[in-house]
C-alpha cells in the first residue's frame, strides 16, 4: 500500500456522497480502483507524457448552486441541455432528458474502472443525463452544454453521460464545454455511448475551460455492425487537458471516425489520447489530428489503434500533424499499431515541425508581409481539420472556436517570427 | 564425435524445417562454476589477469545489477531467468595461441567449415602465422575475430591493420595493452547502470572485439566478428568497443549462429561506438541464432545493448541489423548525436517465425545543430511470432533544424502472428522536422499468383517477395553479408506458407 493516495482528497468527498441503488456497483467499482492505485503518475506509460500532479495537488472545493449565470454559447440547435457546475439545469434545459436511473444496465458497462479517469468519475459522478434514441429515429441536433459560475471558488465536477442509439437511429450531439478564467476548477465528463447496428452518430466537442481550469474527459464507445460513430474534438482550453477516446469496433463493416484539433497556446498542456480496437471483420477507422502549439506549451498525441486476430478485412489510418509555432513549446506523439489479424491495412503517420519555409516564401514572394503570412499558413493548416465535419451547425461552431482562439493568441504572445 | 551425431539426430527429431546451423562442437571447456556471485567476477576478472581498476569496475557494475529488477515493458513473453543456474565463465582450452594448423583443434576447425564462415583459409582464421598476407584478388579483404564461446581463439590480419595504427584485438587483449584506451572510453556510451542487461554484462563480460581506428586513417578491409554460442548454458556476455577517431572510416561486421538446444540461452552483449569529428562507422549485423523449435523450446534470448556516440562533428554511424534468429530478441542500436551535423542511420529487418518474439528498433537522440537521422524497419512476422517496433525520436531544443525520417513495414504471414508499432515521438525544437509513417500489410494475393504463374513454387514467391520488401535495408549491407541475408530469410520462413 501507498503511504499516501495521491487521490485522498477525492476519495474524502467520494465518502461523503450518496449512492443510489442502481449506481452502487458502478460507484463501487470506481472508489475500490481510485484507493488501491490512486491516480496514475508518469510512471504509467498511458500517462508517460501528462503528468496530473497539479491535479492530484490541487484542493476542490465542495459543489453548490450559484446563483449567477453566465453567459451560455449560442443556440445552434433546437434543443439542448444545460450543465451549470456539473449539475443538470432543467429551467435552462429545453428538452426533458430521461433520468440517469433509467440507464442503470448501461451504466460501467463501457467505462471500466481500470481506465483511472473513468474510476475517479465512477466514484464521485453525481449527476449526468441519459440520452436514449429509439430504433429508427433521428434525434437531429441535441446540444449538451456545460458551464461554470466560477462563485463557489474552484470545484471538481464528474459528469456522467450516457448514451444510446437503437437500431439505425441517428444523433448529432454538439458537445460544448466553457468555463471562466483564472479558476482552477476541475471538470472529468465521461460518455459512455453505445450504437446499435447501424446506427449513426456525430460526436463534436468543443473543449474551451478556462486557462486556468483542468479537463480530463473520457469518451467510451461500442459501434455495433454497420453502425458509424463520427467524432471530432476541438481540445483549446485549460492548463491541463486530457482527452481520451477509446472505441470499439464490435460488430462487420462498422465504422469508426477519430478527427480534432489541439491549439495549445502559452502555459498550456493538451493530451488527445486514443484507444481504438478493432474487434470485427470488416470495419474501417480513420483518425486526423492536428496540433497547432504556441508560447511555452506542450501537446500529446498517444494514438492506438488494436487489430485482433478475428478483425480480417481492417482497413485502419492514422494521421497526426503538428506545427510548433514557438521555441518554447513541445510535442511528444505516440501513434501506436497492434496487429493480430493478417489481411489488414493499417497505416499511421506523424509529422513535427515547423511552418514549411517554402510555402512562406512563396506567400511572401508575392508581397504578403511574414506576420500575415505565417497566420495564413496557421489558418489553412487548422481549416484543414475542421473541414471534414459534415454538420453546418457543428462546423461553423467549430470555425469560430478556432478563429476566436488564434485571434487571442496572436493578440497576446506575438509569434517570435522565424521564416 | 559422438557429441556431434547426437546433436545431429537431436536436430532432425526436434526441429521440423531443421536448423541448418544446429551442431555442437565437442571441445573441452574450462568452467568457473555455475551462478552468480562476487566470486564469479572476481574468478573472470583474475582469468583474464584485469588490473585492478576494471575489477573494481566490474564489481561495482555488480552491486548495482543486484539493486535493478529485470524490464518487463518489452512486449515479449519468457519464463523467469534463473540467473544462478548458468555458467559465466567457459572458454576453450588454449595456453598459447596456435603456431600452426595442427596446433587447432581439428573439432574448431570444422566447426568453421560447417559454419561457412566467409574464411579463405582456416588457417588465417586459426592465427597461423604467415597466412593471409595477401588478400585474394577481386575480394574486399575481411579481418575476422572469431569469438568462440567467450574468448577470441583467433585474430587474422592484424599484422596488416597494424601498419595503418589501427588496433583490433579481442578487448582482454587490449585491456593488457591499451589499458588507457579501455579505461577512458569502456562504459562511457553505456554506463554499467544503463539498464538491467548492461549491467549484468559489465560485471560478467568475458571477450568480445576492440577497435581503434587513428585519426584521418580509413580501415583497408571490413572488419569482422563471428560470435558464436557453444558450450551448454553458458550465457554470452560479449562486449565491444569500437572507437573511431578525428576523421576516421570503418566497417564492422557482425554475425552470429549457434547451435542446437533444449536449455534456454541468455546473451547479453553490450556494444559501444565512439566517433570522432567527421569519422565514420557502419556496423552491420547478421543474427542467426537458434530461434528454438516449432513451439519455441529452447531458443536464445538476445537481450542487446548497443549504442553510437556521434560526439565530433560531421560524425555518421549506421546501424544494419538482419535479425532471423533467437528465441527472443530485445534490442534497441541507438544514436547519440551529440557533435553538430552528426548523422545516425538504422536499417533494420527482422523476422519471426513459429513462436519468435522480437522487440526492436531504435533511439535517436538529436542534442547538436543540424542532426539527420534515418530510420527503416521492416518487421515480418509468420507462424505464430510476435514482432515489435519500439522506437524513441528525441529531438532536443538546441537541435536546431535536426531532421528525422522514420518508416517502419510490417509484412504478416499467416493469421496467428502479430505486428507492433510503438514509435515515441518527443520533439523540442521548432525548426526540427519530424516525419514518420507505418504501414503493415499482408502479401497481396496478386504478387504472389503473378509468380506462380511463372513457375514459382509457392516458398519461392514468398522469399522472392519477402526479399523485395526488405530490399532498401539488405542494399545497405556489405556485399558478402546481403547475399548471405537473402538465403536467411528465406530459411527463416521455410514452412510458414502452405
Amino acid at each position: 500500500m501507498n503511504a499516501i493516495n495521491n487521490a485522498a482528497g477525492f476519495l474524502a468527498r467520494a465518502d461523503t456522497l450518496s449512492t443510489p441503488v442502481w449506481a452502487a456497483s458502478t460507484r463501487a467499482a470506481g472508489r475500490a480502483a481510485l484507493a488501491t492505485y490512486g491516480l496514475p503518475t508518469r510512471r504509467a506509460e498511458a500517462f508517460k507524457y501528462t503528468d496530473l500532479a497539479p491535479v492530484t495537488q490541487a484542493a476542490f472545493g465542495a459543489e453548490g448552486q450559484a446563483l449567477a449565470l453566465p453567459a451560455l454559447p449560442a443556440m445552434r440547435g433546437h434543443a439542448r441541455l444545460v450543465f451549470v457546475d456539473g449539475v443538470l439545469r432543467g429551467d435552462l434545459s429545453n428538452l426533458p432528458p430521461r433520468p440517469l436511473s433509467d440507464a442503470a444496465g448501461l451504466l460501467g458497462s463501457l467505462a471500466h474502472a481500470t481506465q483511472p479517469l473513468a474510476a475517479m468519475n465512477a466514484a464521485l459522478f453525481e449527476d449526468g443525463l441519459f440520452l436514449d434514441v429509439p430504433a429508427g429515429e433521428d434525434a437531429g441536433l441535441i446540444e449538451l452544454v456545460s458551464v461554470v459560475t466560477g462563485a463557489m471558488g474552484p470545484i471538481a465536477f464528474h459528469p456522467r453521460h450516457v448514451l444510446r442509439l437503437g437500431q439505425g437511429a441517428r444523433l448529432t450531439l454538439l458537445d460544448t464545454s466553457d468555463g471562466v478564467a483564472g479558476l482552477g476548477y476541475l471538470h472529468n465528463p465521461v460518455f459512455e455511448i453505445s450504437l446499435g447496428e447501424g446506427a449513426e452518430m456525430a460526436h463534436v466537442r468543443i473543449q474551451r475551460e478556462g486557462r486556468a481550469a483542468f479537463h480530463l474527459s473520457s469518451v467510451h464507445t461500442a459501434i455495433a455492425a454497420r453502425a458509424t460513430y463520427d467524432n471530432f474534438t476541438l481540445n483549446a482550453g485549460g492548463r491541463l487537458a486530457r482527452n481520451e477516446i477509446h472505441a470499439s469496433l464490435d460488430g462487420p463493416h462498422a465504422m469508426c471516425h477519430m478527427n480534432g484539433a489541439q491549439l495549445v497556446g502559452d502555459g498550456q498542456h493538451a493530451d488527445t489520447t486514443t484507444d481504438l480496437h478493432h474487434a470485427a471483420p470488416d470495419c474501417g477507422s480513420r483518425q486526423t489530428y492536428k496540433t497547432v502549439l504556441a508560447g511555452r506549451s506542450r501537446g500529446v498525441f498517444q494514438g492506438k489503434i488494436l487489430v485482433s486476430r478475428a478483425a480480417q478485412r481492417t482497413d485502419g489510418y492514422q494521421m497526426n500533424q503538428a506545427l510548433l509555432l514557438s521555441e518554447t513549446s513541445e510535442m511528444d506523439s505516440k501513434p501506436q499499431l497492434e496487429i493480430y489479424a493478417d489481411d489488414v491495412k493499417c497505416s499511421h503517420g506523424a509529422t513535427v515541425g515547423a511552418l514549411d519555409a517554402a510555402q512562406l516564401f512563396y506567400l511572401r514572394s508575392r508581397g504578403i508581409p511574414q506576420e500575415q503570412a505565417r497566420s495564413m499558413l496557421v489558418e489553412a493548416f487548422l481549416t484543414e481539420a475542421v473541414d471534414g465535419v459534415g454538420d453546418d451547425a457543428c462546423r461553423t461552431a467549430l470555425s469560430e472556436a478556432v478563429a476566436g482562439w488564434w485571434v487571442g493568441e496572436r493578440s497576446t504572445a506575438p509569434l517570435a517570427g522565424r521564416a | 564425435m559422438v557429441a556431434v551425431t547426437e546433436t545431429i539426430e537431436a536436430v532432425q527429431s526436434v526441429a521440423e524445417g531443421g536448423y541448418k546451423w544446429g551442431f555442437e562442437t565437442d571441445i573441452e571447456m574450462e568452467f568457473a562454476p555455475k551462478g552468480l556471485n562476487e566470486d564469479i567476477v572476481r574468478f573472470i576478472s583474475a582469468k583474464k589477469n584485469e588490473p585492478a581498476w576494471l575489477l573494481e569496475w566490474r564489481l561495482k557494475a555488480f552491486a548495482h545489477w543486484k539493486t535493478m529488477v529485470e524490464p518487463e515493458w518489452p512486449a515479449v513473453n519468457y519464463p523467469k531467468i534463473d540467473y544462478q543456474d548458468a555458467y559465466y565463465y567457459a572458454a576453450p582450452k588454449y595456453k598459447v595461441a596456435p603456431k600452426s594448423l595442427d596446433e587447432v583443434d581439428p573439432e574448431l576447425l570444422r566447426t568453421y567449415a560447417k559454419l561457412g564462415i566467409p574464411l579463405r583459409e582456416q588457417a588465417i582464421l586459426a592465427g597461423v602465422e604467415g597466412a593471409g598476407d595477401s588478400p585474394a584478388e577481386g575480394r574486399m579483404p575481411i579481418a575476422v575475430d572469431a569469438v568462440f564461446d567467450s574468448v577470441s581463439v583467433s585474430t587474422s590480419y592484424k599484422e596488416r591493420l597494424a601498419k595503418d595504427g589501427i588496433i583490433f584485438c579481442p578487448i582482454s587483449e587490449a585491456v593488457q595493452e591499451h589499458p588507457e584506451l579501455v579505461r577512458q572510453y569502456l562504459g562511457s556510451v553505456v554506463p554499467p547502470g544503463d539498464n538491467y542487461f548492461a549491467a549484468l554484462n559489465s560485471a560478467v563480460f568475458t571477450d568480445g572485439s576492440f577497435v581503434y581506428i587513428p585519426k584521418g586513417v580509413k580501415c583497408p578491409m571490413e572488419l569482422s566478428t563471428y560470435f558464436r554460442i557453444n558450450a551448454k548454458s553458458t550465457g554470452q556476455f560479449e562486449r565491444t568497443l569500437i572507437i573511431a577517431d578525428a576523421g576516421s572510416k570503418v566497417s564492422y561486421l557482425e554475425g552470429c549462429t549457434a547451435p542446437m538446444r533444449d536449455e534456454n540461452q541468455l546473451h547479453a552483449a553490450v556494444v559501444e561506438l565512439v566517433l570522432m569529428d567527421d569519422a565514420t562507422i557502419k556496423y552491420s549485423t547478421v543474427q542467426n541464432w537458434y530461434p528454438g523449435d516449432a513451439e519455441g523450446r529452447g531458443g536464445i534470448y538476445n537481450f542487446v545493448t548497443k549504442r553510437a556516440a556521434c560526439r565530433g562533428a560531421r560524425s555518421k554511424v549506421s546501424w544494419t541489423q538482419v535479425e532471423t534468429g533467437s528465441a527472443i530478441t530485445w534490442k534497441y542500436p541507438s544514436c547519440i548525436l551529440l557533435g553538430d551535423d552528426s548523422v545516425g542511420e538504422f536499417y533494420s529487418v527482422a523476422i519471426t517465425n513459429n513462436r519468435q518474439q522480437a522487440d526492436t528498433g531504435t533511439k535517436m537522440w538529436h542534442i547538436g545543430a543540424r542532426t539527420k537521422s534515418t530510420i527503416v524497419s521492416k518487421g515480418i512476422s509468420a507462424g505464430r511470432g510476435q514482432n515489435t517496433y519500439r522506437g524513441l525520436v528525441k529531438i532536443s531544443p538546441k537541435a536546431v533544424g535536426a531532421r528525422n525520417f522514420t518508416q517502419c513495414d510490417s509484412l504478416l504471414i499467416g493469421d496467428e502472428c502479430g505486428a507492433h508499432t510503438v514509435p515515441y515521438i518527443e520533439n523540442r525544437c521548432m525548426t526540427a522536422k519530424v516525419e514518420h509513417e507505418a504501414t503493415t500489410s499482408r502479401i497481396a494475393e496478386d504478387q504472389l499468383f503473378y509468380c506462380r504463374q511463372r513457375g514459382l513454387t509457392q516458398e519461392e514467391a514468398v522469399g522472392l517477395i519477402v526479399n523485395g520488401f526488405c530490399r532498401e535495408v539488405l542494399k545497405e549491407l556489405p556485399m558478402e553479408f546481403a547475399v548471405e541475408a537473402q538465403k536467411l530469410l528465406a530459411i527463416s520462413l521455410e514452412g510458414s506458407v502452405g
